[in-house]
């Protein structure tokens, strides 16, 4: 076998084990998916009146609040999933199983991609339920299937990238609770890009800071694919470079820290 | 069988920062047989297992198993080994069976040969009527069962097992035992650490005793027991006038007053049973109980240890 199918291999099985704990604890799914729901309904029902008002045009107010704010609640949802791939690679550093999986010949690399993958699956569920949230409460997007098409190519690519991060940081972390803190930026930066507001409305550093950080131009392609409207090619080409450089970022510092200890 | 030993250490040296656990380590474990490394807690007895089994990397020696470097050649060394570590290496969300299964899955068995190997040692390690619950709602001496059984699904030449009985209640300390000269009769090299002298004597050909990071004795059993003089009969009698009479006629013998007890050295074989018996019938002692205390492996590990202290 050469390395290159047998660490093919060796990830497949780590996700079917990845995949046998999303399974048996769905609770863990939904609590990743709980936060951005509150979100979701705080930032339309409290605030979505008055920010609608403020995105501009006449009789602007809640409806379009909404169909501004679903593509960034989409990336927290990101985010917040990351946190939990950062607390389950912390504490399955801590289990006897991965010490025993050291001492097998198997292709070291799977133990991380058997995490990424699983991570990838779960955040896709997490995904699903804020959308069938935001669906239920008048949220109608107006992609194409092409749209939609790429639509879950931006959102795998954007888990791909946060998600190698978190297992670096999962890996980088002492422990399980250190772990859980660490990706809070995560949970922040959505916040300080344009998936709220409007970076136009941000006073002059913090605009500067939003334009170029991973969410806007992640945020911008979503919405313009959700909307139905044309893709910025500078935002999308943004995006998908934001995507895979933190991904492979991710990756080699997650390697790195996985072989020294 | 192949006269290359199963294990070859030279010079094994490990310090983490100051601290130097492994202080140049030497020992051979030939091929099919028991070793045991015998040491109190801290004594390097987990780091050597780790070195041994490629978790982690040694600072200076030369470390074969199996016949490979396990610097150089870790994954020749991996295939050839199977590692049960002192917490347990289960993953505990998981059933028992798919625990057993994914460790098939690693080891590239075909789909039906894993499905055969899981259910047979489920059978064998008394875990069938758990195996579809998951590993975390399992008692510690079911869970140690279902970890051995997960080292053993490669078939494995070469088994670590580092304190397999620790925290196991009597019973299932047994079963283990059990276990481990099964896998003996079949061949399988086992190198095991403990701290109780009992299960080294009950399973190893040859023991070692670490101590603050080095070897301070090794051989078998026996041969460790003889460094040892601490034979001796102990006698009860029935009261100070009696134990006075019986220290009379005994040379050699120490009282303990208190406890109506009288210690004489012996080397417990019948002869000198008899002789000691003779001379008590001579003065006409009456023994309430006699009790013969040969040297054992606490003996031995008491005094080396003691000496290492006091050096």
């Amino acid at each position: 076998m050469t390395a290159m199918t047998l660490a093919v291999r060796d990830s497949a099985t780590m996700l079917r084990r990845s995949i046998k704990h999303i399974r048996r604890y769905p609770e863990m799914t939904l609590m990743l998916a709980g936060m951005p729901v509150v979100f979701l309904l705080l930032f339309v029902y409290v605030f979505g009146s008055a920010l609608g008002a403020g995105l501009g045009g006449a009789g602007a107010g809640r409806a379009e609040y909404l169909t501004y704010l679903v593509p960034g609640i989409l990336l927290t949802t990101i985010g917040a999933a990351g946190t939990g791939t950062a607390v389950s690679v912390a504490t399955d550093m801590t289990e006897g199983i991965v010490a025993r999986f050291r001492t097998m010949a198997i292709a070291r690399v799977s133990i991380l991609t058997g995490h990424v993958l699983g991570s990838l699956v779960q955040t896709m569920l997490a995904v699903a339920i804020v959308l069938a949230v935001a669906l239920a409460i008048g949220y109608r997007p107006d992609a194409g299937p092409l749209g939609w098409l790429g639509v879950t190519g931006t959102v795998i690519l954007a888990t791909f990238g946060i998600t190698w991060l978190c297992v670096a940081l999962g890996l980088a972390a002492r422990s399980p609770e250190t772990a859980s803190n660490t990706p809070t930026p995560l949970y922040v930066l959505p916040f300080l890009s344009s998936a709220f507001v409007p970076t136009d409305t941000l006073p002059a550093g913090l605009r500067q800071f939003a334009e170029h950080q991973p969410f806007t131009p992640m945020a911008e392609t979503l919405r313009a694919l959700l909307n139905g409207t044309p893709v910025d090619t500078g935002a999308a080409t943004a995006a998908v470079a934001w995507s895979l450089g933190l991904a492979l970022a991710g990756y080699l510092w997650a390697k790195w820290k996985y072989n020294r200890s | 069988m192949d006269s290359t030993p199963a294990i070859a250490v030279t010079g094994l040296r490990k310090s983490y920062g100051d601290l130097v656990v492994l202080d140049g380590i030497d020992l051979t474990v030939p091929a099919g047989t028991v070793f045991a490394l015998l040491g109190p807690n801290g004594a390097g007895k987990t780091t050597t297992v780790q070195i041994l089994s490629t978790l982690i990397g040694a600072d200076a020696g030369a470390v074969r198993v199996a016949g490979y470097d396990v610097a150089g050649e870790p994954d020749g060394v991996r295939a050839a080994i199977g590692v049960t570590g002192q917490f347990s290496a289960v993953d505990g969300y998981l059933t028992g069976a798919e625990n057993l299964r994914l460790m098939a899955d690693l080891h590239h068995l075909d789909r039906r040969e894993g499905r055969r190997r899981a259910a047979e040692l489920l059978a064998r390690f008394d875990l069938t009527d758990a195996a579809g619950k998951p590993a975390q709602t399992y008692s510690g001496g079911m869970r140690r069962r279902l970890d051995l059984a997960m080292s053993l699904i490669g078939d494995p030449r070469i088994l670590f097992l580092d304190e397999p009985t620790a925290g196991l209640d009597p019973r299932s300390r047994q079963v283990v035992w059990q276990i481990v000269r099964d896998l003996v009769a079949g061949g399988v090299t086992v190198f095991l650490t403990t701290q109780y002298l009992d299960e080294a004597d009950q399973l190893a050909g040859r023991i070692a005793v670490l101590h603050h990071g080095r070897l301070v004795a090794e051989g078998t059993p026996e041969a460790l027991k003889r460094m040892i003089p601490g034979g001796h009969v102990s006698l009860r009698l029935a009261d100070a006038e009696t134990l006075r009479r019986a220290q009379a006629v005994l040379v050699g013998a120490t009282a303990d007053p208190a406890q109506l007890r009288l210690q004489v050295p012996s080397d417990g074989s019948v002869t000198a049973l008899r002789g000691l018996l003779d001379r008590l019938d001579g003065a006409a002692v009456e023994v309430d109980t006699l009790a013969l205390h040969t040297p054992d492996l606490d003996d031995v590990f008491l005094a080396l240890t003691q000496e290492e202290i006091e050096r």
